[in-house]
């Protein structure tokens, strides 16, 4: 883990509101898939890190690639971001996806700005050939922009649902998945809370085990603030209440272990 | 040029130099070891301790604001048992003074606190926080009616053995008021300030920003207010003040220095550069050494 100026490599427009970022960072050779890092933007005003999660990294090359969603002040900052100038990085954070987990069908079910992690998963993935990949993206619309969907078909079977039907199956991830008669061994997921829990309930509805990346606000991103925390069904070792924090025992988690 | 001296003396004890966290941004610096040096700072401070494990508040805990942030956390902690063996343990291989911040729903809770952390040897001094905006019962009802500080106070006078610094809220009338009654009862040294109550409403969603509604405002956007207090405190009492509210760099932590304060805390800004405290250290005897200052003391409370 890091606190160091990466340099800005290039800014792409992939959509409407949606950039591509990728930075020269030797963070890129400790990454994981599904963990992330904090984003500072240049600003006396704003002083919080935004977390973003890592899309794909080139430990060779030491570049971190990412797509965003412009939202507020930071996200705006940084798609103005020309390439040869830095921003200031934290990471890798969090835990990331567990690799070893994987076995047979594995569903790998994205919405909107949580499919991003999923393409460094994915990559990471097809290295072992035991693994039968089936990708499942949502976007919001073709207007909106199918960002990544191309990268992720050289990965595997991939379908694309969009909520207004301009694109793929019309409808949500898991109104799809349930449209398919084939029940994973495994389900990797990133997306919106309201599709998350629709995993989660799937997964419980079938016996299969679900690991979700999730979302919270955060203020320090390495587990010192106890800002980012999400309800556990048990008690957390670390914190010793039913509160589990998402920067450092997640983002990702079994979807068992957390009330959502 | 000689030798500069950047320690300073905290109720009988040395600190190396006047540098050290805010309680609860910092964790109990295990979870920033690998991202800054903790052996620099004068001392660490911890997140606050109650007796048993306390779940906090609901989500969303935290919100940016201008310059700054609310946060209510509402003192989420392990419990004093897991505090011991596992922060406190960890804080034995740091070089530095600890600094550890108690917090309770009840007297009783405080008293039994600062009673087991009596035979804690790696504990140097006790903070007590009678300030936390973000908790119903105990916490800020303390700090808010000098009858009650000063009770409290002189209940955990009798339970502690070790330098005992009171946490002052800014959420007060007159600050000074506070100060003296917790002098008066036998506190070593204060703290301030905590986080001053503040609120934000997300206009989207039509709803507060906070599951909490309100929250305790930190960093850069208070500091004029914690500067002034800072100065009004110091004057009011003879017993050390450690100041602290938006501290960012080593120009500002002279500002709480000159006006009274014998050490200085930074903590939001640590969210934004881990390495702060380090920076401010550095910052300070890079000013010594141009303004040919050779002890850090001869600026303390010169105004
Ligand atoms: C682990 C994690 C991974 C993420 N990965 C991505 C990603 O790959 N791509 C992407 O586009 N977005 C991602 N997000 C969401 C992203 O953090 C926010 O969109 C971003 O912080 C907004 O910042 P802003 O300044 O533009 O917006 P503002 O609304 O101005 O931000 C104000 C404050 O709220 C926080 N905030 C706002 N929205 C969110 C949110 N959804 N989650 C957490 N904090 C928020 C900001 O960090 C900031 O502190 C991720 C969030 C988390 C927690
Ligand atoms: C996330 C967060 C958690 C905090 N937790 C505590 C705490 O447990 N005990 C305490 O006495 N103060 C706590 N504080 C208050 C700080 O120690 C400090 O008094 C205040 O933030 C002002 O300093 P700053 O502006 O440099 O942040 C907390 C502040 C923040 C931002
Ligand atoms: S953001 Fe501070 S603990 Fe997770």
């Amino acid at each position: 883990m890091i606190h160091k100026a990466a340099e800005v490599l290039s800014v792409n427009r992939l959509g409407e509101d949606i950039f591509e970022l990728r930075l020269l960072s030797p963070a890129a050779k400790e990454a994981t898939p599904g963990q992330f890092v904090m984003l500072f933007p240049d600003s006396p005003a704003y002083l919080l890190g935004r977390p973003v999660s890592i899309c794909e990294a080139l430990p060779e090359k030491e570049e971190l690639r990412f797509i965003f969603r412009r939202v507020g002040f930071g996200t705006a900052a940084f798609s103005r971001l020309s390439p040869g100038t830095e921003l200031f990085l934290t990471g890798p954070l969090g835990n990331g996806f567990p690799l070893k987990e994987a076995r047979g069908k594995v569903f790998i079910l994205g919405g909107g700005i949580g499919i991003p992690p999923l393409f460094g998963l994915g990559k990471e993935l097809k290295k072992d050939d035991s693994l039968s990949l089936n990708f499942i993206l949502g976007y919001r619309s073709k207007a909106e922009g199918l960002f990544l969907s191309e990268d992720f078909s050289s990965l595997g079977d991939c379908r694309l649902t969009t909520d207004d039907g301009s694109e793929g199956f019309p409808g949500t991830v898991t109104d799809c998945i349930r449209s398919l008669d084939i029940i994973p061994d495994i389900i990797f997921s990133c997306g919106p809370l309201p599709m998350l829990r629709a995993v989660k309930q799937y997964a419980a509805e079938h016996g299969v085990k679900a690991y979700l990346s999730l979302e919270e606000k955060m203020a320090c991103g390495v587990g010192a603030c106890l800002g980012c925390v999400v309800k556990t069904t048990g008690t957390d070792p670390h914190s010793g209440v039913h509160n589990a924090r998402v920067c450092a025992e997640g983002p990702v988690f079994d979807s068992e272990m957390v009330v959502l | 040029m000689k030798q500069l001296n950047t320690s300073v003396e905290l109720c009988g004890l040395t600190l190396k130099n006047p540098v050290m966290n805010a309680s609860g941004t910092f964790g109990s610096g295990m979870e920033y070891a690998s991202l800054t040096d903790l052996d620099r700072p004068g001392a660490l401070v911890t997140k606050g301790v109650s007796s048993s494990p306390w779940e906090g508040n609901p989500t969303p805990r935290v919100v940016e604001t201008p310059s700054g942030m609310l946060n209510a956390i509402g003192l989420q902690n392990p419990g004093l048992e897991v505090f011991i063996r596992r922060d406190l343990a960890f804080l034995s291989g740091v070089d530095t003074r600890v600094i550890v911040n108690v917090c309770g729903h009840s007297e009783a809770e405080y008293e039994e606190v600062a009673e087991r952390l009596n035979e804690e040897d790696r504990v140097d001094f006790l903070e007590i926080n009678v300030s936390c905006p973000n908790v119903k019962e105990g916490a800020i009802a303390f700090g808010t009616d000098p009858g009650r500080l000063k009770s409290i106070t002189k209940a955990l006078r009798a339970k502690t053995g070790k330098p005992m610094i009171i946490k002052l809220s800014p959420n007060v009338t007159d600050i000074t008021e506070l100060a003296k009654a917790a002098e008066s009862e036998g506190a070593d040294a204060l703290s301030l300030i905590n986080t001053l109550t503040g609120m934000k409403i997300d206009i989207e969603k039509r709803k507060f920003a906070l599951a909490n509604r309100t929250g305790g405002l930190s960093g850069p956007a208070i500091r004029p207010v914690a500067l002034r207090m800072v100065y009004d405190v110091s004057h009011a009492v003879k017993i050390p003040v450690i100041g602290m509210g938006g501290i960012t760099n080593a120009a500002d932590a002279l500002e709480f220095l000159m006006a009274g304060a014998r050490a200085v805390a930074v903590g939001m800004y640590l969210f934004h550069d881990p390495d702060a405290m380090i920076h401010i250290i550095e910052g300070l005897t890079a000013w010594m050494e141009k303004e040919k200052l050779s002890d850090i003391n001869e600026i303390i409370g010169i105004l």
